[in-house]
Order: C-alpha cells, then structure tokens, then sequence
C-alpha cells in the first residue's frame, strides 16, 4: 500500500480515518434528499398494484380479471403470461421464483398478476376486484410443519464436520440436547419497494430501483425482457434503508414495473403499499435448532452437535448462502474439539425468506450461545465463565481451528471481553444484581456479557470483487462512482473519503454520483458488510492508477524523479515547488494525460469447498462484545433495558462516527429481532404482522437507558484492508444477543439459577412471562 | 342532500391555500406530495404509526385563560384528511430551513450528531422534535422520548437523535430564524378569519364532505346524511381509508367544532368532550386520576394523540380501545345528542357486542362524564403490550375499590382485550368485595377471571397469557396498594 496516502499529515476535510458527517446529512434534515418517489415523474408516468392472492398454498382455477380491467383508469393488467420472456426470477437461477404466480399459489400474498393504472389510487382499488378461484392444497407454514411433513428442502443442505462428534457426546462426562426456536424478523426498511422504469429507444430501459443489487436488477429485467444486458441500465442514489431486504426483493418490482413500460411505452412505477410489501418480500429466517453438547465438570466443551432448520418459503432465493452462514456462526467465538453441524433448508409455503443483516450469521450464533447457557446454568455458573473457558486460542495453539477448517488468525475476544469487563464493572454489577434478586419479589434483574466473531467475505467466493470509475476533471474536481449502494450506512461519505485522502483533496472536491450499472458494470450486492472493503479499495486502486499516470507527468514535465513528486494537502509537490492541484490536474490535461481510470479489487486469500465443508470463506474476522442489564416484571414478562456497554473491533476505524453509528444502529435492530418483533402466521397461513401497527420494531423509548459503545481503537486489522479497517455493517446486529441472555438470568432468578430458562425468541414479554412460570413450577 | 358550498382555508407553510374542491378521503400526505410536490414529508406506512409523514398542524385553541393562542402539534399527513384542515397552519419539513439554506437549529443538531443514515425517517424525526422544541426549552429525555413515540428511525438506534434533540434546546425560538416564531401573530389573524361560521359543504351529492361550524349544525348534518362518517381525529377512520379503501362519503369532519373541545372540572367530576384529543385531556385526567396519565402516554405516539379523541376511542367501539376500561372502572358516563336531544347512559352499557354500540345513525358522541373518585378510593390502569410504547394493548386492566375498614367495600373492575368489548369483571369484583384486602384474597379471586373472561389468541398475545397477566394485574394493583414495587418505570420523571 502506497504508505505516503496514509502517513502524510492530514490538514484536508475528510480524510480517512476522520469523524466526517454522511454526505447527505444536510438533505436529510431538510427533505431535499431524493428518494425514488421523490424525483419527479416523466409525463404520462403509470402506477402499478400488486394483485395478491390469499392462499397459502393452492392451484389457480379461474382468475377473473374483468372487473380489475374495467374500473376506470386502468390501462393494463398483467399476469404470468403477460412477461415477454420469462417469467423467472430466481436469484439463483433455480427456476423456482415466478414474478407472478403462474396457476399455484404457494404463499399467502404471493402476486399473481398486476394492475397498471393512471394514479396509484386506481391501480389499488382494482387490485382488490379480481375473482380467484382455488383448489386448495395442504400448506405448511413453519418449521416444525416442514419437519413433519416429510422436510423438502429448497436447496442442498451443509453439513460441517471435525473430529467425532457423535463418539465424543458418548464419551463426556456431561451431555445435555435441547431445542431453540429463533425467529425471523421483517427489515422494516423505512422507504418500501420502489421502481420506476422509463422505456427508451429500442430495447432501451432505464429502471431506477431501491436495491442494493442494481446488477442483478439489470439482469433480471433483461432475462424476463428477453433483450441483453446492456439495454438495461439500472440506477439508484440512495435507498431509505435496505438491511438485506433490497438484496433480491427488488427484482419483482423492477421486473414488473419495465414490462409494463415496455408493452405501454410510457414510464411504470410500482410502490406497494406497506401492508402488501411485507406480506409479499421474504424476511429474516426463523430457525429451530436442535443441539446437543458434551462437557465436563469444569465446563469445558467437548463436542457439539447441531442441526440448524429454516423455514426458508417457497423458493430457494438467498436460503443457501444464508443457511451457510448459519452454520458458520453456530461456533461463534468457540472452539468445539468435535463438532458436526448440519442446516435444514426447509421449504415452507410462506413468502421466501431472504437476506438480513447478518445473513444466517445471528441465528449461528444465538443457537450458539443458547448452548453455552445450557452449560452455564447445568454447573451453576456465570456463563461469562464458560464463555471464557471455550474461547478460540491464539494462533497454532491447537485451539484455532473453527468447524469449517479455517483457522483462525486474528483472534482478540479475549482482550476485547477482559476490556469490557474491567470497564462495564461486570463483576461487581452482577454480584450486586444476585444480591437484589434475593430480596426483590416482583421485579428481577439479569446481566450478561456476550462475545461475537464474525466472518468477513461473500461465501461464494467470486462475488468478493468489485470496480469503480474515477473522474478528474479539467478543473481538478472529482467525479466518483463505485458498485456499491448507498442504504445509510454511510459508504457514499467513506468512499470519498479514500479519494480525498488518497488525492489529498478537501472532500467537498469530490462528488458522490448515484450508483449505475452503466458506470461500473458486474458489480456484487453491497452485502455482507462488504461495501467498504470492496469498493473502498476499488476507489484506491482506481485513484492509484490516475496518481501513477499523474506522477510520472510531473516528474516528465519538471524534469525530476517520481519519488520528488507527492500529493500534500491540496497541492502536488514536486521537489520543493508546491503546485495547487486544481492547477496541476489543469496541465496534465494539456499534456493530454488521462485523468480517469476504473479501478478493481478482489479479496485475496478466500476459497471455499462447500462439497468437502473446507476451507478458507472469511478473510478475516470482526470483533466485538457487550455488557447488558435488564430488569423484568414477574408478573407480566414486561422488560427494560437499563443499561449496555458495548466494546467493539471496526479495526482501524475509515470514520468512527459513521460506525459507532452502525453500532448503536445495529444493536438495536438487533435487540428488536430478540425482544419484541413477532412475526405471527395464523393457522391459514396469512401472516398477519404486516404493518407496523401489529409488529414492533424498538422506539427511542426501547434501546438502552445508558447506552455507552466505544470501538476498540488500538485495533487494526491484520489484513491489508483499506486504511486497516474492518467491515461494521453486520457484526453489531449480534451484540444484542447480552440481552436476552440478560433476559434469561432475570428469569432463571427465580429458580435459583439452576435451570436454564430456555427462552425462545423474539423473547416477547408473553415469551418472558411464561419462562418465570415454567421455572417457578420446577423450582 | 347538502348543498355544496364553500371551500377549506388555511396556511400551508407561507402559502395561503382555499379549496373549493377537496375529495372526502383526500389525505394531506397525498395532498403535499401529489399536489404540491412538496416531496420532504414521506409516506413510510399510510396509517399513522411510522411517523415519516409528520407535520406540524397549528390552530387556534382554548389557552385556559378566556382566550385562544396558535397551538402547533405533531399530526401524521398520512392518516389527516384535507378535509379537516379548515383553519389551520400546516408546516412542513420545507419551511424550516431559511431561504439561503441555512438549516434551523433541530436540523443542524441532527447533522452535528449524526441523527441521520438512510435519512427516510428524517424529516418527520425532524418535525416530531422541532414541536418539542417549540415549547420545552430544556427536555428531558424522558420527555424526549415521548416526543419520539410516533417515529419510527430503522438505522440509528435513536442514540444520536436524542443527543440532537438535547443540544437543538440550547437554541431557543427567534424570529430571526425560526419560521413559526416569525409569523405567529399574522398567522393567528388569518385563522380567526378561516374560522368557519357556518356548515361548509364540498363535492356533489352523497361524494361530499361537510364541516359543521357548532353541534347543532353536526345534529342537522346527521339528521340529514344518517350515512354519513363522522371523522375527529381520523386516526381510526385513516385506516379504513388508506388500508381497507372503505369509501367515507359523506364524510363530516368535526374537529373544528369547539363546544367539543371543552373539558369542564367541578366537585362531581370531568366533563370531557368528545372532540377533546388525548393530548388535551392529559391535564385534566392525570391530575384527576393520577393512574390515568402514563396510561394516556402510551397510547400511540404524539401524533396519534394530538389527533386522536376520547370520544372516537369510545365512539369506535374497539374491544382494545384504552380509554373505556378506566373510565368504566370510573364510572363514567356518555352522553348522545341527536336533532331530537340528548340522553345519558353509563358507559359499559354503550358498547353492546363486537363492533356494535349503542348509537343511532343520526347520533353522535357529545361527551363523557367522569366521577370525581372518592376520597380514599384507590384507583390505578394498567396497559400490558408487546412494545412498551406506541404499541395497541394486549390487554388493559382498571382497578378501582374503596374500603371499609379493612374489607373491600367496592369494586369496579375493567379490561379491553379480554373480551369482544370492554368488559367489567364482575366475578372478580364479587370475590372481592366483603372480604379482607389481603393477598389471600387476591389469589382467591384471581380465579374469578376465569368466569369473566375466555379470552382470544391473536398476533399480540395467546389467551393463555391474557389470562395470567390479566390475574396478575390485580396482584400488582394490590401490591402497588400496599406499598411493594411491583412495575417497571424507565424514568422516575416523565416531565
């Protein structure tokens, strides 16, 4: 790495490592950021609706769209034959996703055609006059349903394998089985779905879309279209949130509203209603997990076995790679001596279970630390004991080989967990909560301190690439566009500012250009916390090239070496002669010197075996831990959250104010999937938590009273990463997982600490109150 | 059939806007974007809980002092129809910054501490804390947090936008650079003028809307349009326009009416009416009933209640509306007026069955009467949700007794979400009353619910669970009455 980027004094706005506001803050608070349905509409512009079907599982005998086509101001409606091409949308080519349902159901509120109207208004009210008639079919909605009736699955399942778990579980002196119901959880992205696709000359199509994958947007639109790829140009500036939910979700909605622009030629926009894009996008998986450990008296584990079970919906999407992950986080920060995990891709006919921040990673690792609890309350242990007892060991200790194989190199739980410790007063809070517990009837308080560990990289190896296109301008300012997309989570502001330190130009010198597939083209999902490791890097690269074709200019024209000639802050120094960049970049033109460049990156290292359950997925592994205190209500479950220190690895921090940001951010989304965001299907298969009048994501009110995070500033990342930061977007969602085992010991209070509560989640205040229950009945 | 005649009248941000063509269920949300592609305010559910679409609605109101003062209150554009702006000041996310860009003092907290990352929820988190930094110069966060129920934020954690809202309050309002401060007086004179006088009708025939000046003009509405949807707060009848599209033609808007806004106190008790909003009966009841106020801070959020009426809770009929359980257990009382008078009946006796209430078509909610309690009398309401705040209760306990001696004289006991209506407890009330206020006593009668009540299972909880809770209320009700810490409390002041 070119050392003189990083180590130069730093006197321009926004350098790498700085505490830089998001780049659209100003916008944001004044309402002049542009979301999707907010640019205005091409005139003669068309809204479409969804028709949703309420059926879970059931053949389409009759659909009769004649009163949907009559209501005045539809001008079209489509269903499955109506797409040009395809009607296949499987982001994983499996052929098992329709963009309309084509004679089956197989999910309640799956689309099975759709309204075009003049208004949004009208395309609504149409939607609701189709006549369907059904044979109905047998459904099974959950994960147990799936088990029972005979276990489908969507995709191949894992299985990964070391030592001999099975002989080992004989063998220990203590074994215990259980299960754990981990459930899904909806992204409640503030802005919904949106596409707006504008038809153009030829086969032409311009579509901006909320996505996080405007590539596989373009190549969706263009399979169902049946026209090429590069007819299809895909745009999006910023979406409002996204979390994993606008990874595959969007392909519907783009795909749709581009055929009906296409057949209407007028510019389509589809927005579903909030009701309808809960009930018609996949969600978080809900997990069961059925665990099996051995230990010893001491507590130290010494095998694990467990299958990981999802209830996946009715087509494939993302459930491999997710269910993967599962798997690769059912180890968290622990080394199990023997250990066979093995996940269930179950086919369900409820809506298809797709990404969410995390990936399969957090219900790894609830299932995980479910079985660290198990050990904990068997010996009558703080589980931070056990915790402890089982962590990875420093590398080549014999302690550093995780279930797949790979070995882990980078290790710090340890040092993280011993500073959250010390600093959050664990030991001597929990004493005191012990003491309180004893005197206190009604109310009762828990505490506990969780670790996580968290893989860094696409598990499919080839998506971890990524480009970007780098602009200097006559007049020395610089254009940026990378793959990645803006969801708030602040890449737009980090990527620039690895171009403003790498040029040492102020930020405001740079401008942030929306996302396009006709910019920078193969691009990856901004995924799997991966956007600034990527595209970060691919700016770098890409800024690299134009500074190499820069020095060599300089050193041609002013008649020195390259090593006299560096980038100071605003200026070029070449020797002792201080040239204003704006003017440098100026003559560079003139000595027609190219000033733009597309830069590339993949990770190095990675590969996987997926068939063998070997290899190396992760380049590295983030790091972090929380401290949380709960007081519960024995009476009726209701909980508070009084306070949570979080101790966290983002390596050596690109803008520590945009990932404490993800911090905070992240853990409360997460302690909402573990506390109370239910998502409830009743016994037809309708979910019937699709608003947020019936499912409850955490207020202000919700996150912790005193919420202290720090980052681990002495951390850098072992790998050559970007600035030697690491990937924040993920890794916090699981901090959170403190609470419900803080949850867990409140309850357990009530049996003396003997008996683990088991308490499934979301660990709803019903969920809370009927562990006291059970465990007063067994004290 | 009315005739049409006309037109609605108020301010939108410097704008004055008169409409003489105002569709029923034209919401403001649709109405700003659609119309006045005024694109800051954002449509995050269309029914009023996410909080994206915040704005702030001024009007005139009762000060408490003979005279009206310009009141600015959080609503959600999404559940507001256009209809019931006649009069008011809408202020949007647009008008706060200064014609050079230069951001108000909320926003550029929000900026400095990072309040923002998808920046969806921004502009109605912005509103949300611009009408708390209206009127509350040092917020607590407790207060803070109030001022947030109704705004949902999926990024931040909320961490950085309750420290904006902390460091915004250092800069108080001035009209140097504070829109609303500027034009206060100017504005209130123009919305004395919009004042209706007289029944505003708009849309032909049965498509119309109508906006009665005073109640005997909504008597005669009535009389004439018994079809017709009488829309308060909207926070109810929002829903069934943007969720089930239920046609509300002829829609009579009622919350410019002030006779319903009086809240009268005297030795007997509170008269509330009908069209009071939560928020404006907060005063009044928690100071009366001091049970009733965290209760009334949990019902929705600030734009819920700023909007939503007693009188529509009560109205609507709704087995887990939150108000008729404690004002049963009050003994409160309702009375009906039509073009033919009016008449009284105890609450309980309104709500008959399911989504059947004791109303004629040509009937509407005048007010409630609520008996001053009793020296000595002991009374508290407990809300039981998934979420603590801004969450629709799984159940709802209210208790009240007196004693003589130490015997349980009286009992009035009632619960939403038990039943298909609120609903007494009276087996529980009867193996209370004469025996000894002890715990023996609450764990003989906790049986009782079990005559009382079967409740549901659904998406907010299982029966089985209602039905432990509910028994476990009157544990703590008891406890609470013997002096034992028996509740949760986030914050000791809720100032």
């Amino acid at each position: 790495m070119d050392k003189s980027t990083f180590e130069e004094p730093q006197t321009i706005a926004g350098p790498m490592h700085s505490e830089l506001r998001h780049d659209s803050a100003h916008k944001h608070v004044a309402g002049t950021a542009d979301y999707i349905d907010d640019i205005p509409e091409p005139a003669g512009t068309l809204h479409g609706a969804l028709g949703l079907t309420d059926r879970a599982h059931a053949e389409i005998l009759e659909m009769d769209l004649s009163a949907v086509a009559a209501l005045p101001g539809v001008v079209s409606v489509l269903t499955a034959r109506d797409m040009p091409h395809s009607n296949d949308i499987s982001p994983t080519h499996l052929h098992d996703e329709p963009v309309l349902a084509d004679g089956r159901v197989q999910f309640h509120g799956q689309p099975a055609f759709a309204v075009i109207a003049e208004t949004r208004d009208i395309a609504r009210r149409a939607a609701r006059l189709a006549k369907i008639t059904y044979r109905d079919l047998p459904h099974r909605i959950d994960v147990a349903d799936a088990m029972a009736g005979g276990g489908e699955l969507v995709t191949p399942p894992l299985t990964l394998q070391r030592g001999d778990a099975e002989g080992e579980l004989e063998r220990a002196p203590r074994r215990l089985k259980g299960r754990m119901r981990i459930g899904g959880q909806e992204h409640f992205y503030l802005e919904g779905h949106i596409a707006l696709a504008i038809p153009g000359e030829d086969d032409e199509m311009t579509v901006w879309v909320s996505t996080q994958h405007p590539t596989e947007i373009q190549h969706m639109v263009a399979q169902v279209l049946g026209v090429p790829s590069n007819a299809i140009t895909v745009n999006v500036r910023r979406m409002g949130g996204g979390f994993g939910g606008k990874e595959t979700q969007g392909n519907q909605f783009a795909a749709l509203a581009a055929v009906a622009a296409r057949k209407l030629r007028r510019a389509v926009k589809f927005r579903p209603d909030r009701d309808d894009d809960m009930m018609a996008t996949g969600k978080r998986h809900d997990f069961l997990v059925d665990y099996d450990v051995g230990f010893d008296d001491a507590g130290n584990i010494l095998a694990v076995q467990a299958t990981y079970a999802a209830r996946c919906g009715f087509s494939a999407d993302l459930s491999g790679p997710v269910t993967d992950r599962a798997l690769f986080h059912a180890d968290n920060a622990y080394f199990y001596p023997h250990v066979k995990l093995t996940s269930q891709p179950l086919k369900t006919n409820t809506v298809s279970n797709t990404a969410f921040r995390g990936f399969g990673g957090p219900q790894g690792m609830v299932g995980c630390e479910r079985i660290i609890e198990e050990v904990a309350y068997a010996l009558g242990k703080d589980p931070l004991e056990i915790r402890k007892l089982n962590f990875y060991g420093d590398k080549d200790s014999g302690r550093d080989i995780t279930p797949y194989h790979q070995k882990v190199e980078d290790n710090i739980i340890r040092q993280i967990v011993e500073e959250l410790e010390a600093s959050a007063d664990y030991q001597a809070r929990r004493a005191a909560i012990v003491d309180f517990n004893r005197s206190s009837r009604v109310i009762r308080k828990g505490i506990a301190l969780t670790p996580v560990k968290f893989g860094i990289s696409f598990t499919l190896t080839h998506l971890n690439q990524a480009g970007a296109l780098v602009h200097i301008y006559k007049d020395g300012s610089v254009h940026l566009n990378h793959g990645g997309t803006e969801m708030g989570q602040g890449l737009y502001t980090k990527v620039a500012q690895v171009l403003a330190d790498s040029f040492q130009i102020d930020i405001d010198r740079v401008k942030i250009t929306a996302t396009t597939t006709g910019k920078v083209p193969n691009t990856s999902a901004t995924a799997a916390s991966s956007g600034s490791d990527l595209n970060g890097m691919a700016a770098f690269d890409a800024a690299r090239q134009i500074k190499e074709r820069l020095v060599a200019f300089a050193a041609e024209r002013w008649q020195t070496t390259a090593e006299n000639v560096t980038f100071v802050p605003n200026h070029v120094k070449i020797g002792e002669q201080l040239v204003p960049f704006a003017e440098f970049v100026g003559q560079a033109y003139i000595a027609r010197v190219q000033l733009s460049a597309a830069g590339f990156y993949k990770t190095p290292k990675i590969h996987w075996d997926r068939a063998a359950g070997r290899g190396t997925p992760f380049y590295y592994f983030a790091y972090g831990a929380a401290v949380s205190e709960v007081s519960i209500d024995t009476l009726t479950g209701e909980y508070l959250v009084d306070r949570v220190d979080v101790l966290h690895d983002v390596g050596r921090s690109l803008n520590p104010a945009i990932d404490i940001g993800q911090v905070e951010g992240g853990f409360v989304q997460g302690l909402g999937w573990l506390t109370t965001e239910e998502l409830w299907w009743d016994e037809k298969g309708r979910l019937r938590t699709h608003a947020p009048s019936t499912y409850k994501i955490p207020l202000a009110s919700d996150r912790p009273k005193i919420f202290n995070v720090r980052l681990a500033e002495w951390s850098e990342n072992a790998e050559k990463t970007i600035g030697r930061s690491k990937a924040v977007g993920e890794p916090p969602l699981m901090l959170p997982i403190s609470v419900l085992e803080a949850l867990s010991m409140a309850v357990a209070s009530v049996a003396d600490y003997r008996e683990c509560p088991r308490l499934d989640t979301p660990a709803t205040p019903e969920r809370v109150l009927m562990a006291v229950e059970r465990l007063r009945e067994k004290a | 059939m009315a005739q049409a005649s006309g037109s609605i009248r108020f301010i939108l941000n410097e704008t004055e806007i008169a409409l003489s063509e105002v569709a029923p269920a034209a919401t403001l949300l649709d109405f700003l974007r659609l119309e006045r592609r005024l694109t800051g305010t954002k449509e995050g559910c269309a029914e009023g809980d996410c909080g994206a679409c915040t704005v702030l609605v001024g009007r005139l109101a009762d000060d408490g002092r003979n005279g009206e003062s310009l009141l600015y209150e959080s609503v959600n554009a999404c559940i507001r129809f256009v209809g019931s702006l006649n009069a008011t000041h809408v202020v949007t996310v647009e008008h706060l910054a200064a014609s050079d860009g230069a951001l108000h003092p909320v926003q550029q907290a929000m900026v400095d501490y990072h309040g923002s990352q998808c920046g969806f929820c921004t502009p109605g988190i912005v509103m949300s804390l611009y009408g708390l930094w209206l009127t509350n110069d040092n917020p607590s966060r407790a207060a803070i947090e109030k001022a947030l129920q109704g705004n949902l934020c999926r990024c931040t954690g909320y961490e950085p936008i309750v420290r904006a809202a902390e460091a915004a309050a250092k800069e108080r309002p001035s009209a140097i650079f504070d829109p609303i401060t500027r034009t206060r007086e100017t504005v209130a004179a123009r919305l004395k003028v919009f004042q209706a006088t007289e029944t505003i009708v708009i849309g032909p025939g049965e498509d119309c809307l109508i906006v009665p000046a005073d109640t005997a003009g909504l008597a005669t509405v009535l009389a004439e349009n018994p079809a017709a949807t009488i829309v308060a707060g909207s926070t109810d009848v929002g829903l069934w326009v943007t969720k089930q599209m239920r046609p509300i033609n002829p829609a009579v808007f009622i919350s410019g009416i002030a006779e319903l806004q009086r809240i009268e106190s005297s030795g007997a008790g509170l008269t509330i009416g009908a069209g009071v909003t939560y928020t404006s009966a907060f005063e009044a009841l928690s100071s009366a009933f001091p049970s009733f106020g965290p209760l009334l801070d949990r019902i929705g959020g600030d734009q819920v209640r700023n909007m939503g009426t007693i009188g529509g809770n009560i109205a609507n009929g709704s087995p887990i509306g939150d108000s008729p359980p404690p004002l049963i257990a009050l003994g409160a009382t309702v009375t009906l007026r039509s073009k033919d008078g009016s008449r009284t009946l105890p609450l309980e006796d309104f709500f008959i069955a399911y989504g059947k209430q004791d109303r004629r078509p040509d009937e509407f909610v005048e007010s409630i009467f609520v008996p001053a309690l009793p020296a000595g009398d002991r009374f508290a309401a407990y809300k039981v949700t998934k979420r603590r705040d801004e969450d629709i209760s799984a159940l709802l306990g209210a208790f009240r007794i007196s004693l003589a001696g130490d015997r349980v004289e009286t009992a009035r006991i009632a619960f939403g979400g038990m039943a298909a209506t609120p609903k007494r407890a009276k087996a529980v009330e009867a193996a209370l009353i004469g025996q000894p206020w002890s715990e023996e006593t609450v764990r003989a009668a906790q049986a009782a619910f079990e005559t009382d009540f079967q409740p549901i299972t659904d998406w907010r909880a299982s029966s089985a669970y209602r039905m432990l809770a509910a028994k476990n209320l009157l544990m703590r009700f008891f406890l609470e009455n013997v002096g034992e810490k028996a509740q949760l409390q986030r914050f000791e002041d809720v100032a």
